[in-house]
């Protein structure tokens, strides 16, 4: 396998910083078909591991990213994806920052606002195939994916409680 | 420019307060930050008037880019410039940064134990639902008029099923939605009496 450079990394991660309408989220698909398909430097299911690990542990996120950096190309490799992924919407998000609420009943803010809506969901939702795609289609591993969306969907409780019903399930060997 | 400050929101952060709020966010952030910094931000600090926080929610998510972190730099910036972007944003991703690579130095060490990986392979499953009804309540809010609906299908389709480059998505999609968005806006603006 041959691995990426930080530079390389760090370009990559910059142009997916600026596509990632609707957040970190959306870019699921499209890390994994670079970083998977394409160039095969991991796993689908370490992918989906390594997107389990950033849910279960508290922050942003965006940190999903760190963790593919730090498995392409260790610590070094961590800070330069979230660098590369956070620095390029900052600096737009300073800049707009400054004009946004000037523009508030603007009719082309309104339509930017409500055209990237769908995209982004239609992105989001395509993310939660993805992902469940690569985590494995074996029955009972459906079954925790299909449960774990219908009660985080219906229930205002903290999604952290059906990640850890999860593990208990795992723990105990009830998917094998 | 930036909105004007209401009474209720009469508290300006020093340096080291934008710093330390942030981080007790992004620390106490489990499954989604939003809900956290929305308190911290306009009930505990008072940083933000209800407004001025959905205003500031609205860019976030709308320009590319972690939302969570665009609101970070926003707000930073707004009480002490280029300084207080950084420093709000550092605050944040420090501290679960650390977190997180120690899970996943944790989890190199131990990637062969069977156990872990059963374990592991159910939580992924439920985090892949999450997403899953993340999207859907996220589509439960949105304008459900025909144009949407074809767009939200199309994008997920040639995101998740044909595997199309996002940038090419964005780039057919984005115009296209916007478009529409704009047109159906004139509409109602129309509807209500011409202002523009």
């Amino acid at each position: 396998m041959n691995g990426p450079s930080l530079s390389g990394l760090f370009l990559r991660f910059c142009l997916f910083s600026l596509m990632a309408v609707g957040g970190a989220t959306a870019l699921v698909p499209e890390m994994h078909r670079q970083v998977v398909d394409l160039h095969g430097w991991m796993s689908s299911a370490d992918f989906a591991t390594l997107f389990a690990i950033a849910q279960a542990a508290p922050g942003p996120n965006v940190l999903f990213v760190s963790l593919i950096g730090w498995k392409l190309a260790g610590i070094p490799g961590a800070l330069v994806c979230t660098l590369g992924m956070c620095l390029p919407s900052a600096l737009l998000a300073f800049t707009v920052g400054r004009l946004w609420d000037r523009f508030r009943h603007s009719t082309w803010r309104m339509a930017i606002e409500r055209g990237l809506a769908p995209i982004t969901i239609g992105l989001v939702l395509g993310s939660g195939c993805l992902l469940v795609q690569a985590t494995g289609t074996r029955g009972p591993l459906l079954v925790i994916a299909a449960l774990s969306a219908l009660l985080s969907f219906r229930s205002k409780l903290n999604p952290l409680w059906w990640l850890a019903g999860a593990a208990l399930l795992g723990g105990v060997g009830a998917l094998s | 420019m930036i909105p004007p400050r209401s009474p209720d929101s009469a508290f300006v952060p020093t340096r080291a307060e934008l710093f330390l709020g942030f981080f007790k966010t992004g620390l106490s952030g489990f499954g989604g930050v939003m809900p956290h910094a929305r308190r911290m931000l306009v009930e505990d600090r008072r940083w933000l008037d209800d407004r001025q926080f959905t205003e500031l929610l609205s860019l976030g998510q709308t320009l590319p880019g972690p939302n969570i972190l665009n609101m970070a730099v926003v707000i930073g910036a707004r009480f002490h410039g280029w300084v207080g972007s950084v420093l709000a944003a550092l605050g944040l991703l420090s501290a679960p940064l650390v977190i997180v690579l120690s899970l996943a130095t944790l989890y190199g060490r131990f990637a062969h134990s069977a156990r872990l990986i059963q374990i592991l392979a159910a939580v992924a499953a439920a985090a892949a639902g999450l997403v899953l009804a993340t999207g859907g309540r996220l589509a439960t809010r949105m304008d459900r008029d025909a144009g949407s609906i074809f767009i939200l299908v199309v994008a997920f389709l040639a995101n998740f099923w044909l595997r199309l480059p996002l940038l090419g998505i964005l780039l057919v999609l984005g115009p296209l939605s916007i478009g529409l968005a704009w047109r159906s806006l004139r509409r109602e603006q129309r509807a209500q009496g011409g202002a523009p």
